[in-house]
């Protein structure tokens, strides 16, 4: 498989996980919420400062179709992290290339 | 996993928190040793997966459900520093902008998660990577029990860090019992999911696994002479 169809694959699957599949998550509480629940300090948690983010708890503010707000919320995370993770791993690539001896220089 | 404010009290967070930073700092300098124009958008596209696939919570049953934490998963595909950083973007913008996981909470989410969740997950892969025959399988099977491990040093971390300073006066013991129980469950579906990715990554592209390469490398150094005998 060349490396342009394996990336395109990877989005793919990505944005069909965040943006359709979510919709069908269970929605019990995970883990580490229901054993705070069960053994009782589950009432120690506070809200979020980010609650009223406009995608808090995966969910567009303002959309009131609960499959499409949730839809939209998933593809916006993934947006961002892409946007943020992409310019961290960019900026790290190019400066370890950069560095070593003998390499293409980024004369840039 | 992703725990919320308050939990946690204000002395905890504020180690977990220096800690985390700690990591990261590490993980910056760690992942340019990893990373290069070939594996930089892997990396990226990992991060990208993991997020969207935490979004997908799976019923462990008896009203509780877990999710891939994804740190034993990045770690085999993209290496141990560059994965403590997909899974630290992640768990920023999960709690700046999803409301997942405390703001206080983050270093404890990054500590748990990131740092935890990929290093002993690449602990336990190089450490199997090591005993096993070098074949994919072994790969796949290592990177398996890599993340069931994970979640599981995950949830006993948070219990250890609940015992130094949870914000209400539980048992810590039963707190142990309960979250190992609960992630062993929740472990499997970890080491499912992430045998599954690095198996069908591995079929298409082996060259894209970073926990892969001593295997690749060991296949192309394979002679083959004419009367099927195999010098090395």
């Amino acid at each position: 498989m060349n490396r342009r169809t394996f990336f395109a694959i990877g989005v793919l699957l990505t944005l069909l996980l965040a943006g359709v599949a979510s919709y069908y998550a269970s929605s019990h509480p995970d883990g580490l919420e229901y054993v705070a629940g069960q053994t009782g300090f589950g009432d120690s948690a506070e809200d979020s400062a980010t609650d009223d983010s406009p995608l808090a708890d995966y969910q567009t503010e303002g959309v009131e179709d609960e499959r499409l707000s949730g839809a939209l919320a998933g593809l916006a995370g993934v947006g961002l992290v892409a946007l943020l993770g992409g310019a961290l791993f960019w900026t790290l690539g190019r400066r370890s290339r950069a560095e070593e001896p003998g390499t293409d220089q980024d004369d840039g | 996993m992703h725990v919320p404010e308050g939990f946690l009290d204000v002395p905890t967070s504020l180690a977990t928190g220096a800690i985390a930073a700690a990591g990261v700092g590490l993980a910056l300098r760690g992942a340019r040793r990893e990373l290069d124009d070939r594996t930089a958008p892997m990396a990226g596209l990992v991060a990208t997966f993991v997020f969207a696939a935490q979004m997908i919570n799976f019923p462990v049953g008896a009203g509780t459900s877990g999710h891939l934490l994804g740190g034993a998963l990045a770690a085999v595909l993209v290496g141990p520093w560059s994965a403590v950083l997909c899974i630290s973007v992640v768990l920023l913008v999960q709690a700046l902008f999803m409301a997942d996981g405390g703001i206080t909470a983050l270093g404890t989410n990054v500590t748990l998660m990131a740092l935890v969740g990929a290093g002993i997950g690449w602990l336990v892969f190089a450490g199997l990577r090591r005993v096993l025959p070098r074949s994919t399988p072994s790969i796949v099977a290592a990177a398996a029990v890599a993340g069931f491990v994970s979640v599981l040093a995950a949830a006993t971390t948070f219990t250890a860090l609940f015992s130094l300073g949870g914000t209400l006066p539980v048992d810590p013991a039963k707190v142990l019992v309960a979250m190992v129980g609960w992630h062993t469950l929740i472990a499997l579906g970890e080491a499912a999911i992430t045998g599954l990715v690095v198996a069908s990554v591995i079929g298409v592209r082996p060259d894209l696994v970073y926990g892969a390469a001593p295997v690749l490398q060991a296949r192309e150094l394979e002679i083959r002479l004419p009367d099927s005998q195999v010098v090395r």
